[in-house]
């Protein structure tokens, strides 16, 4: 028993320790970088670092936009979808299975290239003319579709593993499948699914960079027009991916133990 | 091939303009023939890695110094929460800059190919995944089944690898397959180091022909393709591996 607890203990304060000590470092570098900035040209690659931050940082502000505005979408199409998904008519309930098929089977990239090369950069609209559809538009687009069918997926699964004497009873209390669903099935869904869909909020996040691939602006492509303009050396390859990475790190690794944890909690109940 | 199939796509291009070029031109049959060899390939090589890392890594958590521990804790933090694409990168630009040129005779080369940081990074990344699906099913092992074989004078080795590795295997199965499917959609990232893959081919043929529409299908119908087999494979092997009275 006391050995049971002393490893939740570990295990859970290891992961902060490990965090801190990552952000120390990351913090550490920058101060470091971003100290001599005042002196002017320098040709040490941590200084030329410190001088394009914010620019990067400005890109990752995109990063951002586009995961939380991607998530909101694919939120709320995933939900629609995953109602579809388990709907009793065979013909709603099968072109639902397969789009989600279709969007959870393909990688990000290919999906990414379908709509930013699929859909027009401008449309026309009746009453406010030829609207530019921006770069990055098509990109949150673009990272909503496999989130959102994966959203459904979670969803359908949710609602798959409610016992089945939930709905026995439910039915026996006289609701109707509405209500049943309503006030019975969901609310119990909504905690299983909690976990699973701030997994797949870190995952889109993860991917975000490689809209950078299609021309968007965001971290990724700010950092290689960064070292371009400093000149390519090679010697500023390993600063500025590591400094990429730790920035993604710093954003993504709260979520990731709080999902963790969030999974134990509910694992335990 | 192409004699069969040259007549139905030219006259599917004459009627509809459904351009699958790949199925009546030599040249575009060359590159995709090229992009499916290389992305298999690849998938499997980075799939082989993946599991071999993660292996190693589930037996280093279980080590009696925790240097070891942390080290593996710290590369799972590292390459779980860090973009895919920026490891690629920093693989292929970062290290690849440092690594050893080979002399080709009058020109250099560098030792390690793109396919070559491709398959190790993500190798490593996928088997980031790996090494969490191993200790999970190491730790779903009944406790009973340590106390049976120390009953019956196994040493702590003789028990992990005759009894606890084989069960474990067969609880992480499930989760296992789903990674290494979600790990052979990533490897078209590898696009991004330019690793001929399918994605990578294919955007070669629409960049010539402008058909991406119709190469866009081909790339769905490909990956979706790749990824039931896997799943099939994965299927076949939980059932000749299932155990009587484990699982359902």
């Amino acid at each position: 028993m006391t050995n049971a607890v002393s490893t939740t203990r570990t295990r859970s304060t290891v992961p902060i320790l490990l965090g801190a000590a990552l952000l120390l470092a990351s913090l550490a570098i920058a101060y470091l970088a971003t100290s001599h900035i005042a002196k002017g040209p320098d040709d040490s690659p941590l200084k030329v670092l410190g001088r394009w931050i914010p620019f990067i940082l400005e890109g990752f502000t995109l990063n951002i936009l586009m995961s939380v505005l991607a998530m909101i979408l694919a939120t709320v199409s995933g939900i629609g979808l995953g109602f579809l998904q388990i709907s009793n008519a065979v013909i709603i309930r099968q072109p639902a299975r397969f789009v989600t098929r279709v969007f959870r089977n393909s990688p990000w990239l290919v999906i990414l290239f379908a709509i930013m090369l699929m859909v027009p950069f401008e449309i026309t609209l009746p009453h406010f003319g030829t609207v530019m559809i921006p770069g990055w538009v098509k990109a949150t687009i673009g990272f909503t579709l496999p989130v959102m069918a994966n959203i459904a997926e979670l969803l359908r699964g949710a609602v798959a593993s409610i016992p089945t004497g939930q709905w026995e009873s439910a039915e026996s209390l006289a609701f109707s499948r509405m209500q049943t669903m309503r006030h019975v099935i969901l609310p119990q869904c909504i905690r299983r699914m909690l976990p699973g869909w701030m997994n797949w909020f870190a995952l889109l996040t993860l991917m975000t960079p490689i809209a950078a691939i299609l021309g968007v602006n965001e971290a990724l492509g700010n950092t290689q027009a960064a070292m371009e303009s400093a000149g390519s050396s090679p010697d500023l390859l390993i600063p500025f991916y590591l400094f990429l990475m730790s920035i993604f790190f710093i954003f993504i690794y709260p979520v990731s133990v709080w999902t963790k944890r969030l999974e134990r909690r509910f694992a335990a109940t | 091939m192409l004699e069969f199939t040259a007549p139905l796509f030219l006259a599917l291009q004459q009627t509809t303009g459904l351009n699958f070029s790949p199925f009546f031109d030599e040249y575009d049959l060359g590159r995709l023939m090229t992009g499916v060899q290389t992305s298999l390939l690849l998938i499997l090589c980075v799939l082989a890695v993946s599991l071999v890392v993660g292996l190693l890594g589930a037996a280093a958590q279980r080590s009696r110094f925790w240097v070891l521990r942390f080290l593996v804790a710290t590369y799972i933090a590292v390459f779980r929460n860090t973009p895919p694409v920026v490891q690629l990168l920093f693989f292929y630009f970062g290290l690849g800059a440092f690594t050893p040129q080979v002399d080709m005779g009058g020109w250099y080369e560098p030792m390690i190919s793109s396919f070559g940081w491709a398959v190790i990074a993500l190798g490593i990344f996928g088997g980031s995944y790996n090494v969490e699906i191993f200790r999970a099913g190491i730790e779903a092992v009944p406790k009973a089944t340590s106390e049976a074989t120390e009953a019956l004078a196994f040493s702590p080795m003789q028990t992990f690898v005759h009894v606890t590795m084989p069960l474990a295997l067969r609880f992480s199965l499930p989760a296992l397959a789903s990674n290494l499917i979600s790990l052979a959609k990533t490897t078209s990232i590898a696009y991004v180091i330019a690793v001929p893959e399918m994605t990578y081919a294919l955007s070669g043929v629409w960049n010539d022909r402008l058909n991406v529409g119709e190469m866009m299908t081909l790339l769905f119908v490909y990956y979706i393709a790749v990824v039931a087999i896997i799943s099939v494979i994965m299927g076949q092997l939980e059932k000749r591996l299932s155990v009587p009275g484990l699982g359902k």
